[in-house]
Formats: structure tokens, sequence, C-alpha cells
């Protein structure tokens, strides 16, 4: 589903990523964990298209996505196409605070999809139930909480109908009590439904129960990629476990 | 001092029209300014290679030379340029625009900046339309928080517009002038036209921060 071969992404004189190879299988759920700086973030925002590579190609779905043709850089209407496949939970949730909750989640389907609005709103509706807020539909992204605000933020990355989902450390910015529940709506996604995710996240339980396979990162490389049993209880490098060790003191 | 209440009296129905031709002056100047601020600031923003550049060259050159020349330009010069007639008036309204256009487009500018950048790319990985993410994402949010610093402008637009009496509009101070021209008493008129100016800036002054006050 999903294949990055040599790629390469630089800021500045900084490479994040150094000729990265790894591939994602169609419905799996692949967590990214390891420290901060180490790339995982950039991985998803390069699937999502808000950084360009600078080196080697991405491919999602047997198409490329960040070339129009093999030495052709995507262009804006190749990207276009290509971010329909595509969904993304963000950290900070990105709401758009001047509509409320139903037409946050409408407003894509309706101008992107072109779905007709009842139609977009009866999808809204179904999936507000599903992360357990459907009693919000009218309220105000400002009136909600953080694990609220979240969970409209995935349902309206849902709406999208993506066979690809990017989760962006989705509970980090939230309190630890509010924590629980947008992790409950996710396994409830990766139990229920056959999209692709992709998840950063420092929850390692979470990763652990979920995932169907792990790939432990550090300075933009993967360093061990192996099922959950395997990494959580016997992982290889000595570096992973001292990043496991690390992520668990701090609980 | 030589005040004489019943000339003062007198000059109240000119000055009142006059007033009127003002605050049209201040509306229509303010509509056409902020509409066409909004487009200058869009096509700034846009990148468009030459265009963009001559769009920050037209706003520099508006705020960096004086209003009462910018009038003068566009009474004298620019009929016998274009064969484009206008009256003092909508010269007044264009002047009045094309400034203050010039000064809102800094201010939109810097309200589009002030939308986070997680905004855009929660539009971009909604695949949102660019039309869409400008007028249903970006400016909703950008907008209404340069509400304020466009009223502050209307206000200083509306102290300024008796500069048009250089090309004769019918405005309060040329009112005043005419009513001093008329009864050779220059006080009565020319004060009251400053208690109207005051009447209707101050209060408008008071909304403007308050409406700061509560948006901050």
């Amino acid at each position: 589903m999903i294949r990055f071969s040599g790629v390469v992404k630089r800021f500045g004189d900084h490479t994040v990523l150094d000729q990265l190879d790894f591939a994602v299988e169609p419905g799996e759920f692949v967590s990214l964990i390891g420290p901060s700086g180490s790339g995982k973030t950039t991985i998803l925002r390069l699937l999502m298209t808000l950084e360009r590579v600078d080196g080697g190609t991405i491919e999602v779905g047997g198409e490329l996505l960040s070339h129009v043709r093999p030495g052709v850089p995507a262009d804006g209407k190749h990207l276009r196409r290509m971010r329909r496949r595509i969904g993304m939970v963000f950290q900070q949730f990105n709401l758009f605070p001047n509509m409320n909750v139903l037409r946050n989640i409408t407003e894509a389907p309706i101008r992107s999809l072109g779905l007709a609005p009842d139609e977009a709103e009866r999808r809204a509706r179904d999936l507000l139930g599903m992360v357990g807020l459907a009693d919000k539909a009218d309220a105000h992204p400002t009136q909600l909480s953080g694990g609220q605000q979240q969970r409209v933020a995935i349902a309206r990355a849902l709406a999208m109908r993506p066979e690809v989902l990017l989760l962006d450390e989705v509970t980090s910015a939230l309190d630890p009590e509010l924590v629980a529940d947008v992790l409950r709506v996710l396994r409830e996604i990766a139990a229920s439904t056959d999209i692709t995710i992709l998840c950063v996240t420092h929850e390692m339980q979470f990763a652990q129960d979920v995932s169907d396979r792990v790939m432990m990162f550090d300075h933009g490389r993967v360093l061990e990629d192996a099922s959950p049993e395997k990494l959580f209880t016997e992982p290889e490098h000595e570096r992973t476990k001292e990043f496991l060790r690390a992520v668990i003191e701090r609980r | 001092m030589d005040w004489n209440w019943q000339s003062a009296y007198d000059s109240i129905p000119l000055l009142l029209k006059g007033l009127l031709v003002t605050v049209e002056l201040t509306l229509l100047g303010s509509a056409l300014g902020y509409a066409l601020g909004l487009v200058l600031a869009l096509l700034r923003q846009a990148r468009i290679p030459v265009l963009s550049q001559a769009v920050w060259l037209f706003i520099e050159f508006i705020r960096s030379t004086p209003l009462l020349i910018q009038v003068f330009v566009l009474y004298w010069l620019v009929p016998p340029l274009t064969g484009l007639t206008m009256s003092a008036f909508v010269t007044g309204v264009v002047a009045l625009g094309v400034h203050y256009a010039s000064y809102s487009a800094e201010v939109y500018r810097a309200g589009i900046e002030a939308v986070p950048k997680g905004q855009w790319e929660a539009a971009t990985a909604l695949n949102l339309p660019t039309s869409r993410v400008w007028t249903a994402v970006v400016l909703p949010q950008a907008i209404p928080r340069v509400l304020p610093a466009l009223g502050n402008y209307t206000i200083a637009m509306f102290k300024e517009t008796p500069l048009l009496l250089a090309i004769g509009v019918l405005d309060v101070l040329n009112r005043a002038k005419e009513v001093g021209a008329q009864t050779f008493r220059v006080v009565e008129p020319y004060t009251l036209a400053g208690v109207l100016f005051l009447l209707v800036s101050l209060p408008a002054s008071l909304l403007v921060r308050r409406w700061e006050r509560r948006r901050a």
C-alpha cells in the first residue's frame, strides 16, 4: 500500500531521512516509534504531501505519490489526485474554528469529493456517533475539550473515506484523562475497518495492543521492524531497549 | 471672545448637509478601500511573478505619498490622460478608497499570516480546492481579526475628508467656509464643524476600542 524507496528529506543542512526504505501492506496498522527528531512525523508529512522529497520515491496504492512518473516530480494536479486516498489527524487537531462540528466534517466531502450535502451530513452523523459525539454536531470546536476535538478530527478524516490514515501523535497534546477516549476510538477503527494506518505515537501500550507491526526509528532510519510482541518484549537493539525504558520511566 | 449664538444656530443646516457628504465619502471610501485592499493583499500573497511585485510597488507608492497629492493627481492629471472625467465627489471616494486600500492591504496580510499553519495543513490534508481554502477557512478567520483595525482606519479617513476641500467637495469644512463667506463670521461655523467631527469620531472610536477589547 505504501512504499518508500531511497527516500531522502533534508531541512537545510540537516538530513532528516537518509535513504529510507520500507513498505506497508494494505490494511496494516503500523506504529512508528522512536526519539523525537528521528523523522517519524516527517514520514507522515511526506505522505500527506505537506513536504516534498529531496530524493527517492514514495508510492501509495501502487502509484507514485512523489512523482508524476519516474524523474518527473509531482505537480499540483497530481498531488490533488493522490491526496484523495490519504487522510491525516494532527497532534493539534486543527479543526476549523469558524465552522461547527458538523460542517468541519462535511466541508471536504462536499467540496472536494462532490458529495451531495445530505449524503455528507448522513456520513458525518454516523461518524460522530462512532466517535461518541452524536450530540455535538452543532457545537463549535472551542466549546469542546481537547479529547472531543480530536475525536471530531478523526471523524473528519474518515469522512473522506481514505485508504490510508496517518495519525501524528494524536494524543500528545491531550490531558492524560482525555487520552483514553481517543485511544478507544482508534482501537475501534483499527478493529472494524480495513484502512491502512500509520501511527506515530508515544503510547506504547496502545501501540503494542493494536499494531500489526512496529517500526523503531533512529536518526532517520528504521532501526528495528518487528511484531509488537517481539519489539516490546525482546528488542534486538540496545538503542531500542534504552528508548523503551526511557518512555516507561517518563510515565 | 466674540461668539454669536444666532449665527452659530443659523449655520447648522448647511453644516449638517456637509456632514452627510462627509459621512457618505467615508462610508463609500471605506467600502471601496477595504474591498480593493483585500484584492491587493490576495494578489500579493499569490506570488504571481511580476504582478505581485507590481502590487507591492503600488502599495508602497501610495503609502509614501501624501493623500492630497494623490487627490490632485486623480482630479487634474488622470482625466486628460484617460479621457475619464469624475465629479469631485467621485474623485474623493476613489482617492480615499485607493489610499486606504494600500493601508488595509497590509492589515489583511497580517490577519492572513496570523491564521495558524495547521489550518492550511488541515485544508491540504482534506484536499479542499484552493478557492475554498480561502473563502471557507482562511478569510473567515483572518477578517474578524482585522475588523477593529479597519474600524480605526475608517475613523482616520473620516477626519481626513476635509482635505477634499481642495477640489471643491462640499463636505462639512467646505460648508463652514461657505457660511463664513456669506455671513463674514468664521468662528462659529468652523467651531461647529469641529464639534460635529468630535460628535461622530469620539463615540465611534470608543465603540471600536470596546470591540477590540472584547476580541482580545
